[in-house]
């Protein structure tokens, strides 16, 4: 029986069609072909996954879980943090919902009720943003309900309950936005706050325990005897969501019924003001900001400079990326504080700072060699221009390389303070794995719209998980060299492996 | 005997299927030449090729004597291309994109800015100057692309439906630019479907179906070859017709 048109059950339907297309293409690349590859590829990352939870909670479950106030501090603590990335997520996702034009014009202007179509999107963002934390949580539960308790398969339940409630805080901060700054600054504003939730919980504890413990450790905080000493009694409502993971029935029942009435009185709320907010957010293409004239406008400079200045203008003014870098550079102030704390004193901190910069450098440099080198939205016109492609590359290059040692001079500055052999090291890792990332981006690289930067992963799987193996074992030989070891080598050659893998796999060009 | 402006001789390229078959095009100095032909003709993908955008088979390509496969670079300097779709860049002000376009065509930098402010207010651009492209309309996102493409003052002009999407005002001083470069001696070719068009702008026209180019020539001689007083659109259709019934045989 088919749902009636322009229904809930009717836009459901529709959105999962579209939904399972967009993921089958993501996970595919648009080759149907590689479908058993991929299901064989995620049976074993299941597999892995479930080994590594089970060496992590093996042990605990084996002294057996007692329902103390350690385990209640370390299960609402880890909690919190998966939530915090489920808000973050929420956010991001709410305002595609407002912002995304794809197919909202066709609605909006179609006789169908915009606010069914909200409380589907809503909805969904629910769904996915629930997702990659009940993912990540999975082999955990999985493990602990077969080593210890079937009742930890109650932690799905919280895990719902917490991207209803996540869903709806993340519609109330839009709509506040919308009402308090306005459709032209809340994407932006609601990005960054994406980005400062997402990474500020996990920054924090980290703080945390780099300033008492000197540990870069997220769960050193939550083993910690004075925050077990300060936490409220054991029978305290406070730990609900801890009882509803440990499979207390009437904690997940009030986990649920709060979460899912949050977010219908959310919907219920903001689903009139839909239409208005999203036809408010189209309007914001017409709008033309002025920008300040250059004081030296039209200066004599080589096509390579003209090149560069170009991507430092448009990175400068991409607010995506900018909350992108924010992110970026978030994850960098841990290291920092580390290296403040310990300095002179303790060389072992620098085997936790050297990989993570290395590694950050990686990272940042992959996102913006795609906008540099696949993002041209003048495509032809670069193409029809009188400049050699390997000059274009080479001067799209030199602009990423520059921006990121923009980045990481400070940090390699404070680091040369405390030892000038650290920081080289840290440089030239850095160099590798930002070299590495900006290489692999090169030879994957196709034509397409800076506008697709979120999904540039889609483009090729082989290119992603390259450049994410490749910073980790460069991150890997920072960290013996900053040991001191010849193991350092290890890594490296699986850094050149992998380089040479992408090399093979990247597809040939004329 | 004077250099043509554009000499393809020929080129052939193909996908899945042959697009382009032995496809030969003389266009003269100063020329204002309009190709002509249904959707799928391979109308585009001829003048990407032209323009370096995309590789062909084989055949040559000329660009005022300079052969442009052989010497990409150096044909490149005197040509620009004009798409439907403006490249603009979205976080740049007009100014700006002058600026970017004259940077890669290497325009001393005195010349560049006169011949960008010249642009900007002969295209009615001056308001807008200083604004960010991403919100300006279709029209306007064109105008910004034809001033890229005339600041470095080229030899030759190459537009791929220039016209679509843009309203009276907008086509008409797109129109009256590429006119007033004609008459300074610059060659234009376009695609166009609107037939008007190069029925009032161009000297010559060029018929192209299955990437064959099937008529050429004036449109007195166009006409004659169909042999009946007719306004181009049925001439247009009638060779369509013809050439369509001459690949199916």
């Amino acid at each position: 029986m088919s749902a009636a048109p322009a229904s809930i059950a009717w836009f459901a339907k529709h959105e999962l069609i579209l939904g399972w297309r967009d993921w089958v293409a993501m996970m595919t690349g648009g080759r149907r072909a590689r479908s058993l590859g991929i299901v064989i590829f995620l049976a074993v990352v299941v597999i892995i996954l479930h080994l590594m939870a089970l060496g992590l909670v093996g042990p605990w479950a084996g002294r057996g879980i007692n329902e103390d106030g350690a385990t209640l501090v370390m299960l609402t603590g880890t909690g919190f943090l998966f939530w915090t990335i489920m808000l973050s997520q929420a956010l991001e996702a709410v305002t595609r919902v407002y912002y995304g034009r794809s197919d909202l014009d066709l609605v909006l202007s179609s006789p169908a009720s915009s606010r069914r179509l909200f409380a589907v999107r809503t909805g969904a963002v629910a769904l996915t943003s629930m997702l990659l934390p009940g993912l990540l949580a999975s082999p955990l539960i999985n493990m602990l309900a077969l080593l210890d308790n079937p009742r930890w398969l109650f932690a799905y339940g919280v895990v719902l309950a917490m991207g209803a409630i996540s869903t709806a805080i993340a519609i109330g901060i839009t709509l506040l936005l919308f009402r308090f700054v306005g459709p032209r600054q809340t994407r932006l504003i609601a990005q960054i706050v994406a980005a400062v939730v997402g990474a500020g919980f996990v920054i924090g504890i980290q703080a945390a325990a780099i300033l008492y413990y000197g540990d870069m450790s997220r769960f050193a905080l939550f083993q910690s005897q004075a925050i077990i000493d300060i936490a409220p009694e054991v029978d305290s409502a406070f730990w609900l969501p801890a009882k509803a993971v440990m499979g207390y029935g009437d904690a997940l029942a009030t986990m649920l019924v709060v979460g899912i009435t949050a977010l219908v009185a959310t919907i219920a709320l903001a689903a009139p003001s839909y239409g208005q907010h999203a036809t408010s957010a189209a309007g914001l293409t017409h709008i033309r900001s002025a920008r300040r004239v250059s004081r030296n406008p039209f200066k004599q400079a080589s096509q390579r400079h003209a090149l560069r200045r170009k991507e430092w203008r448009l990175l400068q003014r991409d607010p995506w990326l900018l909350s992108q870098t924010l992110m970026q550079i978030l994850y960098l102030l841990p290291p920092a504080l580390l290296l403040w704390h310990n300095f002179g004193s303790d060389a072992g901190a620098f085997v936790v700072v050297v990989p993570v910069l290395v590694m950050a450098a990686g990272q940042l440099a992959g996102g913006l060699a795609w906008l540099a080198i696949s993002g041209e939205d003048a495509h032809d016109l670069v193409v029809t221009a009188p400049v050699s492609p390997r000059t274009v590359l080479l001067a799209k290059i030199e602009a990423v390389l520059t921006v990121i040692l923009c980045v990481m001079a400070p940090l390699l500055l404070l680091m040369a303070l405390s030892s000038w052999q650290m920081a080289l090291i840290t440089a030239f890792g850095a160099m590798l794995s930002a070299g590495s990332a900006t290489a692999i981006q090169l030879w994957f690289r196709v034509v397409a719209k800076r506008s697709m930067f979120r999904r540039r992963q889609v483009a090729s799987r082989a290119a992603t998980l390259s450049e994410a193996f490749a910073s980790i074992m460069w991150a890997g030989m920072g960290a013996m060299l900053a040991a001191g070891s010849w193991l350092a080598f290890g890594p490296a050659i699986v850094a050149v492996l992998v380089l040479c893998i992408a090399r093979m796999l990247a597809p040939r060009r004329p | 005997m004077t250099v043509p402006a554009l000499a393809v001789t020929s080129l052939n390229k193909s996908f899945d299927r042959p697009v382009i078959k032995q496809f030969d095009l003389t266009i003269r100095a100063g020329e204002f030449y309009a190709l002509l032909g249904p959707n799928g003709a391979g109308k585009t993908t001829i003048l990407r090729m032209v323009a370096g955008l995309l590789q062909p088979d084989s055949g040559g390509i000329s660009i005022f004597g300079i052969d442009a496969r052989r010497d990409p670079i150096a044909a490149k300097r005197v040509l620009a291309w004009v798409s439907d779709e403006p490249m603009v860049y979205d976080r740049l002000t007009p100014l700006e994109y002058l600026e970017f376009v004259a940077g890669l065509w290497q325009v001393e930098s005195r010349q560049a800015q006169n011949k960008a402010n010249e642009l900007i207010d002969w295209l009615g651009l001056r308001p807008h100057a200083n604004e960010l492209c991403g919100g300006f309309s279709k029209g306007m996102l064109q105008k910004v692309a034809l001033a890229g493409a005339l600041v470095h003052d080229p030899k030759l002009i190459i537009l791929d439906e220039p016209l679509t999407g843009l309203d009276a005002g907008s086509a008409r001083t797109v129109k009256d630019v590429l006119l007033g470069k004609v008459r300074e001696g610059v060659t234009v070719i376009m695609t166009t479907h609107i037939l008007e068009v190069a029925e009032r702008m161009a000297e010559r026209i060029g018929v192209i179906t299955g990437g064959r180019l099937i008529a050429e020539g004036t449109l007195a001689e166009l006409r004659n070859r169909i042999g009946r007083e007719s306004s181009l659109e049925d001439i247009f259709l009638d060779l369509v017709a013809q050439g369509a019934e001459e690949q199916a045989a």
